[in-house]
């Protein structure tokens, strides 16, 4: 909870995280630019870029946010029985596997509109599926783990948690997109 | 309750957020998509592409619950003014980690691709692109945030669940297309 108004105050609680993960992020830039030139012969799939990003962050943002608000309702327990637990996995996971192929699909679209395609609408749709699919089963292990730490840490998952998995999926969603398209593209 | 039904409701509340920003994820990649020439022309622009994005995410997305915040405790009044500290301080602060955070990428960036022997354009073409894109998306994102947190707060939504998905989708806009402006004003374009 923020109780620091002063500009050099907001700063200082905020600029070391963000400093931190700057340099996480710069990390996945790397593995984007060493498949640069795959991105930049097909670029319907240099659209799925930051969407894949967006969305796997978003994913473990939303269940990492669902999870902590269970867990300072006392209603969440660390068990692989426990139904808001799992419950809230499947949905993520199914979240994705509704969502990425309507990603791909419109990134095809667009970039056939745009700049145009040379890749097939399936193999499009088929990688964005694979990925999001992977980073959704990721996402909920991250989550799950970085919770179960701030836990055991006494933290408030409201403050490290969200940050820690948003940036942690933001560097698997150019890990496995980057993998997806070794494979099938 | 059962599995099945926390499921069903994790579900209904997440997609309407997520199909948002998804929604501004692919204009975000359209513009990414259409920035090949400025990509070949900048090396070393992709790998600050995922850094600023998530920036612009990190620092606003705070601003904003930190806004929230303040409106729930009574801090900060419901009236959006300029000459209220707090709001200014706030603005002020998220504005500089914004810029500081850009143009720490930009070194990191060109340090690593030169211990890496990879291709790296001038640092000063690099740090150039971070301070406008940062400003320039900074002033939009700035706006976004506080047009939405206070005019949803009086009309007695909870800002905390609105700046989320704002962000995440504005942000990815906003981030992509002043990059794109940026890289344009720095080494010249179409």
């Amino acid at each position: 909870m923020p109780r620091e108004w002063s500009i050099t105050g907001i700063m200082r609680a905020m600029l070391p995280v963000l400093l931190a993960l700057t340099v996480v992020e710069i990390g996945s830039g790397l593995v984007l630019d060493t498949f640069e030139s795959v991105l930049l012969q097909h670029p319907s799939l240099l659209v799925l870029v930051p969407v894949t990003i967006g969305t796997a962050g978003n994913l473990g943002s939303i269940l990492a946010s669902r999870l902590s608000t269970s867990f300072h309702l006392g209603t969440l327990s660390f068990s692989p029985r426990d139904d808001e637990l799992a419950g809230n996995a499947i949905a993520t996971v199914t979240l994705a596997l509704s969502l990425f192929p309507v990603v791909g699909a419109a990134a095809w679209v667009l970039s056939a509109v745009t700049t145009g395609t040379d890749l097939p609408l399936a193999t499009v749709v088929l990688v964005a599926l694979a990925s999001g699919a992977l980073l959704s089963i990721l996402a909920v292990v991250v989550t799950l783990v970085a919770t179960y730490a701030a836990w055991r840490l006494q933290l408030d998952p409201d403050d490290v948690v969200i940050p820690v998995v948003t940036n942690t999926c933001d560097v698997l969603g150019v890990l496995v997109l980057f993998g997806v398209v070794r494979v099938l593209v | 309750m059962g599995i099945r039904e926390v499921a069903r409701e994790a579900y209904a509340e997440a997609a309407p957020a997520l199909a948002a920003s998804t929604v501004g994820g692919l204009f975000a990649g359209m513009v990414l998509g259409g920035m090949r020439a400025e990509l070949r022309a900048v090396p070393g622009l992709l790998v600050l592409v995922p850094a600023l994005l998530a920036t612009r995410g990190n620092v606003y997305g705070a601003f904003g619950a930190r806004l929230a915040t303040g409106l729930h405790q009574g801090l900060v009044e419901p009236t959006l003014s300029l000459e209220d500290e707090r709001i200014r301080n706030a603005v002020a602060a998220a504005m500089a980690n914004g810029i500081i955070a850009s143009v720490f990428a930009a070194f990191v960036a060109v340090l690593v691709l030169t211990l890496l022997a990879r291709p790296a354009a001038p640092l000063t073409t690099l740090v150039g692109i971070s301070i406008i894109a940062g400003l320039l998306s900074g002033i939009a994102l700035t706006g976004a945030v506080l047009g939405v947190v206070f005019v949803g707060f009086r009309r007695g939504y909870n800002p905390d669940t609105l700046v989320g998905p704002l962000v995440t989708t504005t942000g990815d806009v906003f981030g992509m297309a002043f990059l794109l402006l940026a890289v344009r004003i720095v080494v010249g374009g179409p």
